[in-house]
């Protein structure tokens, strides 16, 4: 099966997501232990999180905070009161044999998130219908030995604080659901409620799809809705999306089955096939037999403690985006990238901008060198061997003349791996400033042994004197082209 | 002096001036518990040498002029449902039969850290569900008063253990009258206090919005004695009360002229033992007598309190008992063994296609592990639970706890207390209702009340039947109306002498 290009298909296909974020907490949402990642195995579990017979839960009032923040920046509606409900189920790493979470009465409902291709190919405002909090369960892991299955249970997980965000069927191509992802993401690493690691599984989505197909009265013909899991990066995300919408006009082409024929299916992503498959059918069909939680009390939330909630966030990324822009004078599609790299580089970006007085020429030093070494070389921009001030000063010799940028570029790689400071590798390399009498000196000795290119620019082909710059930089590396071809043209000009 | 007669706030009183050490109050228990408990059955585990060594260490203390808790040297027996490190916590189930929890309850915590001895756990229905201690899984409790008879239920072992004076007091816990049931059967006086008094973190939880822990006693004054040590805000239980806790013994000097108590016509409707009923009368005779005045009240829908218990608290035991899966602790069935050998294999019960080893393992450990009585209340709290029976089962029962609560509301606008019997009838024969669930159940009728409406109760013995089998007596009071509930049953304790007698334990 191929895919069929969203541009070209013969239908819409409409995705709404379900994205499940972990809090960035110290410690659980209803017990004091760490919720850090990547311990030995079961070593972060009390009596509560092991769900042993008395235990009790108490909220952890610091996750609630965090998870009014986010409903806040999704722009929801915050309930004055809210409960916990108890879900149902049967699963080892689940110790409780239910999971609290929220079902009628979450603390949030009603909010919205824009995604704006930085492009223009496409603008979104995705309505979500509610946010709730809930506690995370443990991981299994199933190993299959010789035949003989062997499944073993990690409880560290268990308890940590998950938001649940369920956004409206709004999406309408999986380009729009990756960048609405990625858009998310970063509202929530901004706002420093999630770190949002889908390696580490702070961020987990699942999609619900189905394609709406004109008929010829222009009503029309939807298919059945599928929830597809497993999908474990945005790129996933949209390739399993991409997957599904070809999937369903097949199949409607060969079945017509619409909405409604059958109950909803769930669909596991493959991603090294490339393709969904059918989960077991009872997998789907349970009754989790909520009812309220009755060891936890109703959290209220005063209009004072949202207030207060609102006033403490940061601007969202994109308030930023356009902060960024006018406060700099770059252009939408710099700030876009900048605000796109997280808190950490906009604030290392607008110190460069502060000190080099030139947001733009900033901006390019961010986006050529900055961002292309942290990329080659990983890692984030808090560990970026050079300050601000370090390329600040480069940037300033180029303007004064001292060097021209590649020559800057050359100081900026040999300032990183050193680790020495820019005057100290500009001394090392040897670079100076070179004095009038010298350059012109040189361009003299230049001229007379190029009668060629002397006679060319005399022709008026000034783009000639190219041909000295090379021969300057050989006989003195530190000389400043421009300075040379402005030189030898005024020298060759007078005669 | 000898221990055995002495009130819970003599004895503390007796080793804090040093007339009688930790050790031999200790001792003169435990050759108590060694020379009856053969026939009450009372306790699931003992700890003989674990006691005597607290209590040794408490004499040193003592003798060292170091400063000693509220409870210094007192024997306390523990339910089985709350969590001890140093015993096991089965809560008289074949599914727990051995667990060891990792930590204390509050309640133990408290009692340790008020140099309470404890002495052992007391045998219980299985996860708190009964009334006659027939569910436990571990045989039943044998009532002092008469060895074939019920001491009642859930906390039979703890009623039965200070009736036979095997402790002077003992901590149970109180659902639907688990506490007040068996002390009226026993012959001794059992306070449930208001809903979120006393911490329930580490009390194995049957129904979480009803459970409350208590103490059983001789006297309302020795309840009053061990509330000023188990009650209290904890912070590890969401649910329980911040107020500060009054000094329940002194408030027992508090006058109790101009008390108004309501006599609630409701309760003696059909099903009340007429033996019960003249002993009821009489001791609102005493409180007359007393000074208070008795006024008729109407609890217009306790008629539909069984339904509303038996709705809530199997829907919250179906949730709080899912977690008994096998997976992590207690008894887990192997594939293709049983949870233990049966006479009788029940192996060959469970023979049968299950979908996974894990379904095989959850619903083998299940069926094998939990008792009858158990399974009975998480099927019908999971069929209460299920979509499309909520609202009429779960959602409907809410409401008519609600009503529930405000007919207390609006009756204690008009009286202090409400006063009536604690059950139809005195203890009766064990096997007598075992056949029959539903007149099982009904032996709450006159208890579950003060627990959906998450207020106070108390019982104490008011006489006894001609067969010789005592008559209990409740007091039910407002949230929080602890200090009261307890001067009311002192001031009844003052003026008889009902539970000073003592069962001769021959058969």
């Amino acid at each position: 099966m191929t895919a069929t290009p969203a541009a070209a298909a013969p239908f819409t296909t409409v995705i709404g997501l379900e994205v499940h974020v972990q809090l960035q907490t110290k410690t659980k949402l209803f017990c004091g232990c760490s919720t850090t990642f990547g311990a030995p195995p079961n070593t972060q579990v009390c009596p509560t999180c092991l769900g042993l017979p008395g235990s009790l839960p108490v909220m952890n009032r610091h996750a609630f905070d965090l998870a009014v923040r986010a409903a806040l920046a999704l722009n929801c509606q915050i309930a004055p009161v809210t409960k916990w409900d108890r879900k149902h189920y049967f699963y080892p790493d689940l110790p409780k044999g239910y999971q609290i979470s929220q079902y009628d009465l979450p603390f949030s409902s009603g909010g919205w998130l824009e995604v704006t291709d930085p492009k223009g190919a496409f603008s979104r405002r995705v309505r979500i219908t509610r946010v709730h909090l809930e506690e995370d369960a443990g991981k299994s892991m199933h190993d299959e030995v010789a035949g003989v299955a062997d499944s073993r249970i990690d409880l560290n997980r268990t308890g940590t604080p998950l938001c649940e965000i369920v956004s409206e069927p709004d999406l309408r191509t999986p380009q729009e659901a990756r960048a609405w992802l990625g858009e998310l993401r970063l509202l929530l690493v901004y706002l420093g409620v999630s770190d949002c690691n889908m390696q580490e599984g702070s961020l987990r989505v699942d999609a619900n799809v189905n394609l709406h197909i004109p008929r010829a009265d222009g009503s029309p013909a939807k298919t059945p809705i599928v929830e597809i899991k497993n999908m474990n990066s945005f790129r996933s995300v949209e390739r399993a999306l991409a997957y599904e919408a070809a999937r369903q006009w097949e199949e409607w082409q060969a079945t017509g089955a619409e909405l409604g024929s059958a109950p909803k299916q769930t669909r596991g992503w493959d991603d090294a096939a490339g393709l969904t498959r059918a989960q077991r059918h009872k997998e789907e069909s349970s009754d989790y037999r909520y009812f309220p939680e009755p060891d936890l009390v109703p959290v209220t939330v005063s209009e004072e403690q949202v207030a207060a909630t609102r006033g403490a966030m940061g601007p969202p990324p994109s308030m930023l985006r356009k902060e960024l822009a006018e406060r700099w004078a770059i252009p939408a599609y710099d700030a876009d990238v900048l605000v796109n790299q997280g808190h950490d580089l906009v604030a290392w970006y607008e110190e460069l901008a502060r000190l080099t007085g030139d947001g733009k020429v900033a901006s390019n030093w961010m986006q050529q060198d900055v961002l292309r070494t942290l990329n080659e070389r990983g890692g984030s921009i808090a560990d970026f061997p050079l300050a601000p001030a370090a390329v600040a000063d480069i940037i300033a010799r180029i303007t004064h003349g001292d060097f021209d940028t590649s020559r800057g570029r050359e100081i900026f790689a040999e300032a990183l791996t050193s680790g020495k400071s820019v005057a100290d590798v500009v001394a090392a390399l040897g670079i100076a400033a070179v004095g009038d009498d010298d350059l012109e000196a040189l361009c003299r000795e230049l001229i007379a042994a190029n009668p060629k290119i002397v006679a060319d620019v005399q022709g008026g082909k000034e783009q000639a004197a190219a041909g000295l710059i090379g021969q300057a930089k050989k006989k003195n590396p530190n000389v400043n082209p421009a300075r040379v071809r402005q030189k030898c043209i005024e020298l060759i000009r007078r005669g | 002096m000898q221990p055995l007669d002495r009130t819970a706030i003599e004895l503390v009183s007796a080793v804090r001036a040093g007339d009688l050490s930790a050790v031999d109050c200790t001792e003169a228990f435990m050759a108590r518990i060694e020379r009856v408990d053969g026939k009450v059955n009372a306790f699931l585990a003992v700890g003989r040498q674990q006691a005597l060594d607290q209590a040794a260490a408490i004499d040193v203390r003592r003798r060292a002029g170091r400063p000693l808790g509220a409870l210094a040297g007192l024997p306390v027996a523990v339910k089985d449902a709350l969590c001890t490190t140093d015993f096991p916590t089965t809560c008289a189930s074949k599914l727990l039969a051995g667990y060891r929890p990792p930590y204390d309850a509050d309640v133990v915590t408290r009692l340790r850290r008020a140099d309470a001895v404890i002495v052992g756990k007391t045998n219980m229905d299985e996860f708190a569900m009964g009334g006659s201690n027939e569910n436990s899984a571990f045989g039943p409790v044998h009532n002092p008063w008469d060895l074939t008879r019920t001491p009642g239920g859930s906390s039979g072992g703890s009623a039965a253990c200070v009736a036979a004076d095997m402790t002077p007091v003992a901590i149970g816990s109180d659902t639907g009258g688990s506490i007040r049931q068996p002390a009226g059967l026993c012959g001794i006086t059992g306070f449930k206090p208001t809903y979120g008094r006393i911490s329930r973190r580490g009390l194995v939880a049957f129904a979480s919005s009803l459970d409350q822990i208590g103490p059983l006693a001789r006297s309302a004054a020795d309840c009053a004695l061990v509330m000023e040590t188990i009650a209290g805000h904890d912070p590890g239980d969401s649910t329980s009360l911040v107020e500060p806790v009054p000094p329940y013994t002194q408030l027992l000097e508090e006058p109790l002229a101009g008390l108004r108590i309501g006599r609630v016509a409701e309760h003696y409707g059909p099903g009340l033992d007429p033996e019960v009923a003249r002993g009821v009368d009489e001791a609102f005779a005493v409180f007359e007598a007393a000074g208070a005045t008795v006024h008729e009240v109407e609890l217009p829908h306790a008629k539909y309190g069984i339904p509303t218990y038996y709705l809530i608290a199997p829907c919250e035991a179906s949730s709080n008992l899912a977690r008994y899966d096998g997976a992590r602790y207690g008894v887990r069935a192997e594939p293709g063994r049983g949870v233990r050998d049966q006479p009788g294999g029940s192996v060959r019960d469970y023979v049968g296609s299950f979908d996974s080893p894990l379904v095989e393992m959850y619903c083998r450990s299940r069926a094998e592990g939990f008792g009858p009585e158990v399974k009975r209340r998480i099927m019908l709290g999971t069929y209460a639970l299920s979509a499309g029976y909520y609202d009429a089962f779960y959602a409907k029962a809410l409401r008519v706890r609600r009503l529930i609560q405000q007919d207390y509301h609006r009756a204690f606008g008009s009286v202090d207390l409400i006063a009536g019997p604690v059950s139809p009838t005195a203890a009766f024969p064990l096997g007598e209702k075992t056949g029959d669930p539903l007149a099982m159940y009904l032996v709450d009728m006159y208890t579950v009340g003060t627990n959906l409406a998450g207020i106070g109760g108390i019982s104490f013995p008011c006489g006894f039947t001609k067969g010789g089998l005592p008559i209990g007596f409740q007091l039910q009071g407002p949230a929080l109306a602890e200090p009261l509930l307890l001067r009311a049953a002192d001031r009844f304790q003052r003026l008889t002498d009902w539970h000073r007698r003592r069962p001769s334990l021959a058969s």
